[in-house]
């Protein structure tokens, strides 16, 4: 097998272009400058590298081709020099890696996002109402800290239109800020979608995802219909380092999107 | 969701559903329209069918600052219930409001008449409005979405 193949060889990517999302969460498209990666999935993540800083897991937020959208937040090193790449340079990449949403062809479809969480569900929203006459209700639920901290506001709008039901409140209100403040599980009881018959998708920090998958077993959706993705340190990638061990889980191959009824005993566990 | 369960009313039982929407009358706010102000006497409470209504504090130098936010199907004040029967909050309406309105004081004489119809609906106050918000509040002081904790020398790890 190839490097290429096995995943453990950065290839070079340019910087296509760039755009603020937030005041520290930008959107980066990239392109190859050679040879192309495997196609990435919808909830599959990229290494990618800013070099001289290090390389950092970041998941997909839309894929067209070979072309990739990230959508970077700077919390550090390497996050905050990715956040600033300049349009035209290169960075590396590594993947496709892990596992990617399961998006059902019909029913309801529940998303609910928190903060940067919104990224990687965005192409699960958009393929499903890309073929938005197959599906039942579809809602779209989203936390964030505060209304600037919101990831493209206009694009939810645009999603409103297509014919979901978005709902977004924020934890820290700003002056003139007119629509719901609270955390995300708050507004789980307007979503309007029959929770037998919902796919639902959870992503943002761990503790909303266990408060969000909770409150949706307890009003009756199937665990194992509830996708969430997790976060653990990432670093080979493929299985070899055991950096990202979620009990029996190496969450860069068996994750980062895993189904509740799976994740749920292994998150419960004290971390050591 | 549809499920009624998790919403106020679909918590209760039929027959106290049926006992409490006896009190009940209907009852339209404008947006913008204050419901109640913090410290006054809680003489009235409703459940919201439709709108938005924002529950806030006045903090000196920065105005009215709302807390939270309250839906469909929720439950907005529970202070009527529990002395000393005041506000601890405002209410001001964000989008307008379908409601049923509730007196106080008939549903807490039948709260002390009928103990099983009062056991129920304090249950139903305690965990599906008190519960949840406070479950929701303490997720909110853990400030998720800040930017991540850096641990520093010397603090527990
Ligand atoms: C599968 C996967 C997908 C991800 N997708 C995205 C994405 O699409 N967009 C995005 O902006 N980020 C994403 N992340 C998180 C991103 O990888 C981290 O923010 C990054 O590793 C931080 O590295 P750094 O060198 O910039 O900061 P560091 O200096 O390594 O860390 C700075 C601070 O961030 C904290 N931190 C590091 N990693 C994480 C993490 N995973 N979760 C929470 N806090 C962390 C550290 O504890 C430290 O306090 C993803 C992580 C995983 C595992
Ligand atoms: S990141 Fe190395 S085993 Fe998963």
């Amino acid at each position: 097998m190839t490097a290429l193949m096995t995943g453990t060889l950065p290839l070079p990517y340019r910087v296509v272009r760039t755009a603020d999302e937030t005041p520290d969460t930008a959107g980066i498209v990239l392109e190859p400058s050679g040879t192309p990666l495997p196609e990435f999935c919808p909830g599959q993540f990229a290494m990618v590298y800013a070099f001289g800083a290090g390389d950092i897991p970041l998941s997909v937020s839309a894929v067209d081709g070979h072309r990739l959208t990230l959508t970077v937040r700077s919390v550090g090193a390497v996050s905050g020099a990715l956040r600033n790449a300049a349009a035209g340079s290169t960075v590396g990449v590594r993947g496709p890696f892990g596992t990617g949403w399961d998006v059902p062809a019909d029913g309801d479809v529940l998303i609910v996002a928190g903060g940067i969480g919104l990224a990687p569900l965005r192409p699960v929203v958009r393929r499903v109402l890309a073929a938005r006459e197959r599906y039942g209700q579809v809602a779209v639920l989203i936390g964030a800290r505060g209304p600037r901290d919101l990831l493209r506001p206009g694009e939810t709008r645009e999603w409103q239109e297509a014919g979901a039901r978005v709902l977004t409140t924020v934890d820290r209100p700003a002056q003139g800020w007119s629509g719901d403040v609270g955390v995300v599980t708050m507004l789980l009881d307007r979503a309007a979608v029959a929770p037998a018959g919902t796919a639902a998708f959870v992503c943002g920090p761990e503790v909303m995802i266990r408060a969000t998958a909770r409150e949706l077993v307890h009003r009756s959706v199937p665990a194992e219909r509830i996708q969430v993705s997790l976060e653990r340190t990432m670093h080979c990638g493929t299985g070899h380092c055991g950096h990202c061990q979620l009990g029996p889980l190496l969450l860069c191959l068996a994750g980062p999107v895993v189904p509740w009824d799976r994740a749920r005993p292994l998150l419960s566990v004290r971390e050591l | 969701m549809t499920t009624a369960g998790q919403q106020f009313l679909g918590a209760l039982s039929a027959a106290h559903r049926d006992r409490l929407l006896a009190f009940a009358r209907d009852r339209s706010f404008p947006a913008g329209a204050r419901v109640f102000d913090e410290d006054a006497e809680a003489l009235r409470f409703w459940i919201l069918r439709s709108g938005l209504v924002a529950l806030d504090a006045q903090v000196p130098g920065q105005g009215s600052v709302v807390m939270e936010t309250l839906g469909p199907g929720e439950l907005l004040g529970w202070s009527w219930l529990f002395e000393p029967y005041r506000w601890h909050l405002g209410a001001q309406v964000r989008e307008p409001v379908e409601a049923y309105e509730f007196d106080a004081p008939p549903v807490r004489a039948a709260i002390e008449e009928d103990p099983a119809f009062g056991l129920e609906l304090t249950r139903c106050v305690a965990s599906v409005a008190i519960g949840r918000r406070l479950r929701a509040c303490r997720i909110r002081l853990l400030d998720l979405y800040g930017v991540p904790h850096v641990p520093s020398e010397g603090s527990p790890a």
